[in-house]
């Protein structure tokens, strides 16, 4: 069952959103993995210089005292300078806010930038942290134990699933 | 029997030793070091795993290299760090290892990072700690007599993993004083682990263990015969502190027969790279010509022993 929509139709929702709103050098930071896509797929709809940098959170997540530290953690690579820097975070599922919240603590640790905004691709609700999205694809109700899960296919389109009961995401 | 090491989910909970370690295990501490060597390039060159924790750097027996890349790593990650060096002095007082330990428990500790004259002495440490219902504190082996070096031989794999790739392929050369050499030790068990393809040991016979092919690696006493075809080659210091008895004539003896000159290493492959745990005895086991030449990778091997310390200590404390 998947009642989910499209994510390549979402994606240019998106990036409609952010067309003209977006700094015409404000630099694209996506939250691996699904974010990393997203974010280079946009630094090619947007019009713009946009560099695209992929930000890993394994070393920022507020769980790791309970869950420990995730395996085959990716490597954080911001090929230009953060400080003073308009930086858009992009990922593709916006749920508890965690993640941003470790992705906003991450980025400071390479400098102050000039100001950064949120980008997703699906705000589900169910915030713990006071963390809202400047940019929103669509805005999906689905159940508390429900993952929606992003994937790249072979051909460099994405698609969208739901996993019952993972705890991927968030 | 379980392994020490492991919890009960198979997760490591101390670092004491590679042998026997799965190479699962090995694999996911070399993939966590990767995102780690990075952190050293940014502007604030820490991440808050290990915040609030504590680390205590305990040496028995003296370090420089080792204790100092210990204390970046543990400090990169956020913890607090205390240094004990506890030489002859104090335990002269009385005190055993196990008391030490009970009262830096007392104190909170989160971590041991163990070195020791002792074999087995991180052992020991670890063994007391679940007898005394702390099995939550960790231990690290930072060297213990002539038995192991674990996180150094993790960061030898994880540069010879960063220059060649494929263990499956490599002939890997390990030369000079094996029979001292705890390093070595956790290198070829290490090194046969991962499924690298040939593991050379080279040395004079009263340098080689007994049997020292039960580990798994051919035996060579030429070195130009040794060398050749090799893709990484492994130069071992030369321990005379440790050495009683006439196990040499002299060291020029030893440099003209196992010393990595040029001339010999043009016997290996020609992109082979020179590794050397340090510290170094230039002219004895090595030519200055070599660790500074193209092929030298010595000093990257510092800076990615950082990198491995801080994933074993964010695995270990994340358990």
């Amino acid at each position: 069952m998947n009642t989910l929509p499209d994510a390549e139709r979402l994606l240019s929702a998106l990036a409609d959103k952010m067309r003209g709103a977006i700094a015409f050098d404000a630099k694209l930071v996506g939250i691996y993995s699904g974010g990393a896509w997203l974010a280079e797929r946009l630094a090619q709809m947007i019009p713009g210089e946009h560099p695209v940098g992929y930000i890993d959170v394994s070393f920022y997540r507020d769980d790791y005292a309970e869950r420990g530290l995730r395996p085959n953690p990716a490597t954080t690579s911001l090929p230009f300078e953060v400080r003073s820097s308009r930086i858009i975070l992009i990922d593709d599922v916006l749920y508890t806010g965690r993640s941003v919240r470790a992705a906003v603590n991450e980025l400071f640790d390479y400098g102050r930038p000039q100001a950064i905004e949120l980008a997703v691709l699906i705000d589900r609700g169910g915030r713990e942290l006071p963390i809202e999205a400047a940019y929103v694809g669509a805005r999906l109700a689905v159940a508390r134990d429900a993952s929606i899960v992003l994937q790249r296919r072979d051909d460099g389109t994405l698609a969208l699933s739901l996993e019952r009961a993972g705890d991927a995401g968030a | 029997m379980r392994n020490p090491q492991l919890n009960a989910g198979g997760e490591l909970q101390h670092l004491l030793t590679l042998e026997g370690l799965p190479p699962e295990v090995i694999g996911r501490i070399l993939d966590t070091a990767v995102p780690f060597v990075s952190i050293a390039e940014r502007e604030v060159k820490k991440v808050p795993l290990l915040r609030g924790k504590t680390v205590f750097n305990l040496f028995f027996e003296n370090s420089t290299r080792t204790r100092t890349t210990f204390e970046i790593a543990a400090k990169r990650l956020s913890a607090d760090v205390i240094n004990l060096n506890i030489g002859v002095p104090s335990t002269s007082k009385g005190e055993t290892l196990l008391d030490t330990i009970d009262n830096l428990v007392a104190m909170n500790a989160d971590m041991f990072i163990v070195r020791h004259a002792q074999s087995g002495a991180p052992h020991l440490i670890a063994q007391h700690l679940s007898a005394t219902n702390k099995a939550d504190i960790h231990v690290v082996n930072a060297g213990d007599g002539r038995h192991g070096h674990p996180t150094q031989g993790l960061l030898d794999l994880f540069t010879i993993r960063h220059y060649k790739r494929e263990f499956r392929e490599l002939t890997v050369a390990v030369v000079g004083d094996v029979l001292h050499s705890r390093v070595a030790r956790s290198l070829i068990h290490g090194l046969t682990t991962m499924g690298t393809a040939e593991v050379r040991a080279i040395g004079p016979k009263t340098l080689l263990p007994t049997a020292v092919e039960c580990l798994g690696v051919r035996v060579f006493h030429d070195m130009r015969e040794g060398i050749a075809g090799c893709d990484v080659v492994v130069m071992l210091r030369l321990q005379s502190e440790r050495m009683k008895g006439a196990l040499l004539p002299s060291s020029g003896e030893y440099f003209k027969h196992y010393g990595l000159t040029l001339e010999k290493l043009k016997l290996a492959k020609s992109d082979a790279i020179v590794m050397h745990p340090g510290p170094m005895n230039r002219g004895v086991e090595i030519d200055s010509a070599v660790a500074d030449g193209s092929h030298s990778v010595i000093l990257p091997q510092v800076t990615f022993g950082i990198a491995v310390r801080m994933a074993v200590m964010s695995i270990l404390a994340g358990s």
